[in-house]
């Protein structure tokens, strides 16, 4: 009489193909979840250059400052294969550190975007009136220096231009125009699209944090993650990597094809 | 005894009683369940209808106002396909889908549960909007922007937002689980080419939501941001457009569609060998044929949209795939009759359903060739044309298989033998029933009769075939009061069903009825497609018969019941009413989800026995 369960939890069930089901499962959830960001993505491409008011990518996107926290972003891939890779060994020690630097890094990425999200949100437009380059600037910038006509030396002097109220006054000898120009989700279509798709992927970096941290915790129990039994550590690896993936398309997609033109 | 954490509940360990059904993991019975909610929600739908028709059934009605009529139509669409359709063919996936495979569960028995009590927890939802300010009423499909806070300030649209969302997640989750199931789940032997047909359609449906849901998913999303947030997906002020509404939805629904016929393609193709004493006639045609219409589904759903004004580039490709898609269907249809073709045939109530799919299925599928060309489809576009179209493609389509699969295996899954005479009146009425309710639609749809009128004016001329197609759907109503009749009744006292009742080709004819609830006393090791045929007909070399329950299976460690799954979905079913009324309600039902995902995760599947150490 065959003592087997029917599903048992183990690493080393017996399985038609060999596979593992959970795994198995986790490949079948991401491939799920491409044709959610895809989704999301192809929104965000179909309603791209079509807002009818500005703030648009070029104002508001900071390639350095984004390139660091999306290179952060991948050295927690790094660190989560080394982890994997440590656990394997048996070296528990090092697996524990690189989880928490993992875990670490991931939380660093999410500080990054919630200051950029503050910052877009809080977007402020500085223009030179006497700009040698104006003619590289902005429309928004454009917009905003048009305000630069009313300009009366010594004085504040505030203007309405469209939706837009524009401070003009003097700093150190030069006529300066100044505003407020908010990016949220309501302020047009860029703002809509891409706030939904970066906070949905920044919901999916959330859940994984909680879940390497969950696994950090659980490893110091005893039995809870050993090198033998780390199919949780390979599955939320899996999934962190994918997460990591997804953000490379949406660096590339939105903010240097937003920024730099000609894609 | 619980050695992990989160011993707040002891497991429930009851094998009868109320306590047992809401904490089970044994797919059979999480079939039946899944069986027995749908087909309510199916009744509850086609009260709906019936309500529809009433108000139809004359010109100038005033039986329910244009309001109600509007929540009737929508709420009538939008319950037949995600809350009678769907489930019902999970009802099938579940009960018949181990047994055919040679396993002795699905590969993830908990989140199976999980998946039946958050489709529980989705009917909920779209239902409470009846009690809480009406219910939705911009069509099955939403379409933008008639959905927006500005045309519907009322709850409606956020129970169906919100409830399709919850619907979704228990769609994925059971279709993870069976992909992973029919991947890895297969008995020892049990190759792709000897996969049952209702396996391979399965497998194939369950690839479909897994690709096509996340799609509706977003485009609920953006939906709901737009009423909740005031962001500007569909707000055309802002510059947005309605139009990617369309193609969202319908990229989801036109796979949507074969996620509905295709179990029942599955179901069909079981029934007709069995009943014709043949093995499916061309069993790799109807495989590929199947994978084929799975794969072309995402090449046709701007056939949705031919009025739209996409362009006739647009409309010319999607009038080719669209045409083109009827070939698989075609062979399938061909490949059937050829099953039939000097079989040695046995007229019993599921091979007249079968039957009977195939005869009212193919008018369908012509009406659908018709208008897959633009030009024609001008002409068709939102009238009773289509109307008639989608009932026979799904009621006389899909509906018919599910009865012929409810009749075919309802000796298995109950234990008792129905009433052949009363499942053979069922067939009869309901047969003639659709054909006066929904044949008449394509004359007055054809004559101009739009869909989702209220009324419409004695002049027009289509007083007559109005009353026709009402009195059809009272017919059809009648004959499932006979249906209902005869489950009762058989259920409770009727002739005990023997193992093999129809002399049956795949592995559940193999075991008791109803099987154990390890389902096979020994994994069976399959050498042939049709295994348990050849078996009998000793065509098998290592032919043992394959035996069950004989009481032996005592040894046999089943995953033990458990609460979490349930639990999960009462989060999920807070969390929602939260995200229609109260953010702090959603964050409560989110923690109570959290708590139960956590427990679930550190519950073992079966508590360590006594005797052994408890190892912490
Ligand atoms: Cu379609």
């Amino acid at each position: 009489m065959a003592q087997v369960t029917a599903a048992s939890h183990g690493e080393h069930e017996a399985t038609t193909t060999g596979l593992n089901h959970r795994k198995m499962l986790m490949w079948a959830f991401l491939g799920s979840d491409c044709m959610f960001f895809g989704s999301l993505i192809a929104t965000y491409l179909v309603y791209k250059g079509k807002s009818k008011a500005g703030p648009f990518p070029e104002d508001v996107f900071s390639i350095p400052v984004t390139s660091v926290s999306t290179f952060v972003l991948l050295m927690s891939s790094m660190s989560m294969v080394l982890a994997y890779a440590a656990l394997t060994r048996g070296n528990m020690k090092a697996f524990r550190i690189w989880l928490a630097s993992t875990v670490i890094m991931g939380a660093t990425f999410l500080a990054f975007q919630t200051f950029e999200f503050y910052e877009f949100a809080n977007h402020e437009v500085v223009v030179e009136c006497n700009d040698p380059d104006a003619a590289d600037w902005t429309d928004l910038q454009a917009k905003v220096g048009s305000a630069c006509g009313s300009f009366v030396a010594g004085e504040e002097t505030e203007v309405t231009i469209g939706e837009y109220t524009v401070k003009v006054f003097e700093e150190d000898g030069h006529a300066v125009a100044e505003t407020t120009a908010g990016l949220t989700p309501r302020t047009n279509l860029f703002g809509t699209t891409f706030f939904t798709l970066t906070g949905f992927h920044g919901a999916h970096v959330t859940l994984g944090v909680i879940w390497l941290l969950s696994l950090f915790f659980f490893s110091f129990r005893k039995g809870g993650v050993t090198p033998k039994r780390n199919l949780d550590v390979d599955l939320a690896a899996l999934y962190w990597h994918f997460v990591d993936v997804v953000w490379i398309v949406i660096f590339t997609v939105v903010y240097l094809f937003g920024v730099f033109q000609g894609f | 005894m619980t050695t992990l954490s989160f011993p707040i509940i002891r497991r429930p360990m009851h094998p009868t009683g109320v306590w047992s059904w809401i904490t089970t993991i044994d797919h059979k019975r999480i079939g039946i369940l899944y069986g027995v909610t749908a087909f309510a929600l199916f009744i509850l739908g086609g009260i709906e209808a019936l309500l529809i028709r009433t108000q139809l059934i004359g010109p100038d009605r005033d039986f329910v106002s244009a309001e109600v009529f509007n929540q009737l139509f929508t709420m009538h669409g939008t319950t037949m396909i995600f809350l009678a359709i769907m489930p019902l063919g999970a009802a099938f996936f579940n009960f018949v889908i181990p047994l055919q495979i040679g396993a002795r569960d699905v590969a993830f028995p908990r989140l199976n549960a999980f998946s039946y009590w958050t489709f529980l927890a989705g009917a909920i939802i779209l239902n409470a909007s009846w009690f809480l300010g009406g219910a939705p009423n911009a069509g099955w499909f939403g379409y933008a922007p008639i959905t927006g806070q500005a045309f519907n300030p009322g709850h409606g649209i956020d129970f169906w937002i919100i409830g399709l969302q919850v619907l979704g997640i228990a769609s994925l989750a059971a279709a993870f689980n069976f992909i992973v199931t029919i991947i890895n789940m297969r008995a020892p032997g049990m190759t792709w080419m000897r996969l049952p047909l209702f396996t391979w359609m399965t497998f194939i449906t369950a690839i479909l939501l897994v690709l096509a849901f996340p799609v509706i998913t977003v485009a609920l999303i953006e939906l709901m941001f737009d009423r909740k947030f005031g962001t500007n997906f569909f707000f055309t002020p802002a510059g947005g457009n309605p139009v990617l509404w369309q193609h969202l939805f319908w990229v989801f629904g036109h796979p949507e569609v074969y996620i509905l016929i295709l179990p029942a393609m599955g179901i069909v193709s079981e029934v007709l060998p069995t009943f014709s004493k043949k093995p499916l006639f061309g069993y790799p045609t109807v495989v590929l044929a199947g994978a084929l219409i799975g794969f072309m589904g995402w090449m046709v759903w701007s056939h949705h949209m031919f009025t739209v004004g996409l362009g006739p580039i647009a409309n010319s490709v999607f009038t080719i795939t669209t045409m083109a898609i009827a070939v698989p269907t075609g062979i399938k249809i061909f490949n059937w009759l050829g099953t039939i073709w000097k079989g040695s045939l046995d007229f019993r109530t599921p091979m007249l359903f079968a039957l009977g799919f195939i005869v009212l299925f193919t008018i369908g599928g012509i009406s659908g060739v018709m208008h897959s060309m633009a030009s024609s489809d001008a002409q068709q576009q939102d009238t009773y044309f289509i109307i008639a179209h989608i009932h026979y493609v799904l009621f006389s389509g899909a509906i018919m298989a599910i009865m012929a699969g409810i009749y075919y295996w309802f000796p298995k899954f109950s234990g008792r033998m129905y009433d052949e005479r009363m499942g053979k009146m069922h067939f009869v009425l309901m047969f003639i029933g659709q054909n006066l309710a929904f044949f008449p639609m394509h004359f007055y749809g054809l004559d101009g009769m739009p869909r989702r009128i209220y009324t419409y004016d004695a002049d027009m001329g289509w007083t007559a075939l109005n009353a026709l197609s009402t009195s059809g759907a009272y017919l059809i109503a009648f004959s499932f009061f006979i249906f209902i009749f005869n489950m009762v009744k058989s259920w409770r006292k009727g002739e005990k069903a023997a193992n093999d009742p129809w002399d049956g080709r795949t592995l559940e004819w193999s075991i008791p009825s109803p099987p154990p609830e390890h389902n096979f006393d020994e994994i069976p090791t399959v050498h042939d497609r049709d295994d348990w045929w050849a078996r009998k007909r000793g065509g098998v070399k290592h032919g043992v018969p394959v035996s069950g329950g004989s009481g032996e299976g005592h040894a046999i460690h089943m995953p033990q019941p458990s609460f979490w799954p349930i639990v999960v979905s009462i989060g999920l079913l807070v969390g929602a009413f939260g995200l229609i009324y109260n953010v702090a309600v959603a964050g409560i039902g989110g923690g109570i989800a959290m708590v139960g995902i956590y427990a679930w995760a550190f519950e073992p599947v079966n508590e360590p026995d006594e005797k052994q150490p408890a190892h912490h």
